[in-house]
């Protein structure tokens, strides 16, 4: 069966293109754009998919997801994650290390790759540790974790904090050409930090977590990163310092890139004034500065990206003191109207928006996605930019409903999601 | 004016006047409990639960006291006693104790906020007997109370309050509690113990004890953990008592009436060096049985709002 898509405005950002017309896909690929189409609408193995006045935009590329599988298949499995990704417009995702087992061994690697492919509706990239168990100690598996399938390395949950393993990993990994992703954090700086550090965290009691624990990581990633040559991807920049920091290392040629959540650039601390878990995360929700630094960030092209941090918590382990819950909010079925909301307010482009969801971070983990040329796999949204939605929790796709952002009036509907020429989602 | 509230969870969300009722209505019931029959009817057939996660003999029977008082059914639930050590969940336990016919739960909690989630989910009321770092309101009304008495106002007052303010419930609700009544509120302690954010609240930060107290008409010390010694907080509590322990000598700084407050317990020679702790110018004990009457004007206004509802 073929799909043909009608009368959409295509954007990809990759080739700057911004056009209105139609896309035939074929056998899994974008076939051609053709003009001519009367004979393909009536033609009876043709679906004709209307997209006037919608936008088609590559699928989008999410890189930081928790998918949970395996160990923590009450919060999500590999299986519910794939869909909230396509429900949210993303056809392809990059899973972190740290389940359980923790995905440091190509075994494990193995698993989420057979599981993805066999139960999974959109593609699966996953990451590796960069250490054993996430010791922080031990260099994991890397290059057996790469043949694999793994893209990158990461830390994200538990930082390395020893400064000589973490050179030596930015070392090892050049072997392979793939990047080290980094969830810059200072665990003793942290503490038992609940929430960001300021007047919020006064008022309430609750411990906080300075923006230096934040920077001072950057700063020292930043710093390895030139000292070994080796591309450093930034996780979920959440602070001024950091922006700035980020900055001034690509001035000076650094490779470094960086995401931004989409919590980030929307909430600030204050969202947690009624101890409400669902606004607890690592990297916190910071201040005004912050947030409007994040923004600046991503409209000047210091962060390069826009990454979910999806990281679903069953309802039971969210409802308990603010203290004790833990750190994590879900983000793959909100992400697009909470970036849509940047272009609302001036700060990035729909093309801008589209290529940091899009073509960005596939660059980043060096895979051929997040484009349309003809030929390329077909992995597609199509979504209303204008059409009013209220978030609601209780439809997510996926397993877990710990969002801040539930009753939000918002902009942006997925209409379709096609992965590889298949439609996997549609309203 | 009339009490709406069906929790009372800080001095924060109060106002002015809700405050001044809640010491209004404890000099009422301060003279219930001068009477011979110490009872009033006006929480009979009510069960109050006091849910207790820290031990804390003297605020809890404080409460029970009074709850009796105004002819309440008490439930008592301290962490040794309660299902917390299997594991169970805070929002399981409070909804057990509602099941059993709770319809106030007085509530003492290591983690700050934890009321919060209880007001957030239950039918019951909820007070706030103290949680973790945040508040601890019937403290700091109590503390508001003992002090208009003694002083016949709060507003215009200099309070002085000194000691481990970032880990302190007692000087967040007396730092809301005496704001919102017009005093100047100065906080003073070792520079890792006064948040960064602190003045943003309307407060004065000092890091010289000496200064701080100076014209001071009330100095209300906290009590110093034992813990913090011997951390990176401060090096020992020799240290902590040669800078921001209250004596004589340091007193002279302040008005010539000024009043010394403790939360207690205290550790003598610590905070406080003996001859303040028992001398002219405290009311430790006069704020125990101030207690019970402002405990009693909690209840009693959370049950009128509740009916009225
Ligand atoms: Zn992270």
């Amino acid at each position: 069966m073929s799909i043909l898509i009608k009368g959409g405005r295509i954007i990809d950002p990759s080739r700057n293109f911004d056009k209105v017309g139609n896309i035939l896909i074929e056998k899994g690929t974008v076939k051609s754009y053709p003009e001519d189409i009367k004979k393909l609408e009536k033609a009876s193995d043709v679906k004709v998919i209307e997209a006037g006045g919608k936008i088609v935009a590559p699928g989008l590329v999410d890189l930081h997801v928790h998918l949970r599988e395996p160990g923590y298949e009450h919060k999500e499995t590999i299986r519910t994650g794939c869909e909230s990704a396509a429900a949210g417009g993303f056809t392809s995702i990059v899973c972190m290390p740290n389940t359980n087992p923790i995905n440091d061994n190509a075994s494990v690697t193995e698993y989420i790759m057979l599981k993805a492919r066999t139960e999974g509706v959109v593609n699966v990239f996953p990451l590796g540790a960069i250490t054993k168990g996430e010791n922080g100690e031990t260099l994991a598996q890397i290059g057996e974790m790469y043949e694999a399938g793994c893209v990158g390395v990461s830390d994200d949950g538990m930082p390395v904090m020893n400064s000589k393993v973490m050179r030596h990993a930015m070392e090892y990994v050049k072997a392979f050409g793939i990047p080290v992703i980094s969830h810059s954090e200072d665990l003793n700086l942290s503490g038992n930090g609940v929430m960001n550090e300021g007047y919020t965290s006064t008022l309430l009691g609750l411990s906080g977590i300075p923006s230096a624990s934040e920077d001072v990581m950057v700063s020292r990633d930043i710093t390895l990163a030139e000292l070994t040559g080796t591309h450093l991807h930034i996780c979920h920049v959440s602070t001024v310092g950091s922006v700035r920091l980020i900055r001034a290392a690509k001035e000076r040629g650094v490779r470094v890139t960086a995401e931004a959540a989409p919590h980030h650039f929307t909430l600030t601390d204050k969202a947690v004034a009624e101890y409400d878990t669902n606004a607890k995360m690592k990297p916190p929700l910071r201040s005004e500065t912050d947030r409007e630094a994040v923004r600046e960030g991503l409209r000047d092209g210091t962060i390069d990206i826009i990454a979910t941090d999806h990281a679903p918590h069953s309802e039971d382990e969210k409802m308990v003191e603010f203290d004790q819950a833990p750190f994590g909010i879900v983000g793959l079925e909100t992400a697009l109207p909470l970036s849509l909301k940047l272009v609302e307010d001036g700060v990035l482009t729909i093309n801008e928006m589209i290529a940091k969801l899009t073509h960005l971070p596939s660059a980043i983990i060096n895979v051929r996605k997040g484009t349309l040329n003809p030929g390329d796999q077909a992995d597609i949204v199509i979504f209303d930019p204008g059409q009013k939605v209220k978030i609601d929790r209780e439809s997510f796709r996926s397993k877990s409903r710990n969002t801040p952002f539930n009753g939000w009036d918002l902009k942006g509907v997925v209409l379709y999601t096609i992965v590889n020429g298949n439609i996997v989602y549609s309203v | 004016m009339a009490f709406e509230r069906k929790h009372i969870l800080g001095l924060q969300e109060l106002t002015a006047e809700e405050i001044t009722l809640v010491l209004d209505t404890a000099e009422s019931m301060k003279e219930v409990s001068e009477r011979d029959v110490k009872k009033v009817p006006a929480l009979r057939g009510v069960t109050v639960c006091n849910l207790f996660f820290e031990p804390s003999t003297r605020t809890r029977s404080s409460f029970e006291i009074a709850e009796k008082r105004l002819s309440a059914d008490v439930l008592n639930f301290t962490t040794s006693q309660s299902s917390v050590v299997k594991g169970e969940s805070l929002l399981d336990t409070a909804r057990n104790l509602e099941a059993m016919g709770a319809s106030m739960i007085v509530i003492r909690h290591p983690m700050s906020g934890a009321p919060w989630l209880l007001a957030r989910t239950l039918d019951s009321s909820i007070i706030n007997a103290g949680d973790g770092s945040h508040e601890h309101p019937s403290q700091g009304l109590l503390d508001l109370f003992t002090i208009r008495q003694l002083k016949g106002k709060i507003e215009g007052l200099k309070v002085v309050i000194v000691g481990d303010i970032l880990h302190s419930r007692v000087a967040r609700s007396n730092i809301w509690g005496f704001m919102k009544l017009g005093a100047e509120v100065r906080v003073v302690g070792p520079p890792t113990l006064i948040p960064k954010y602190i003045e943003n609240i309307g407060v004065k930060s000092y890091f010289s004890l000496d200064a701080a107290v100076d014209g001071a008409d009330v100095v209300i010390m906290l009590r110093i953990q034992k813990e913090r010694q011997d951390s990176e907080f401060f090096p020992s509590l020799r240290e902590y008592s040669r800078f921001y322990g209250l004596t004589r000598e340091k007193l002279k700084y302040a008005a010539g009436d000024v009043t010394v407050m403790h939360p207690g317990p205290i550790n003598r020679g610590v905070e406080l060096s003996s001859d303040i702790a028992d001398g002219p110018g405290s009311v430790i004990l006069e704020q125990v049985s101030n207690g019970i009457a402002v405990r009693m004007a909690m209840f009693y206004l959370v049950a009128s709002a509740r009916s009225s509802s």
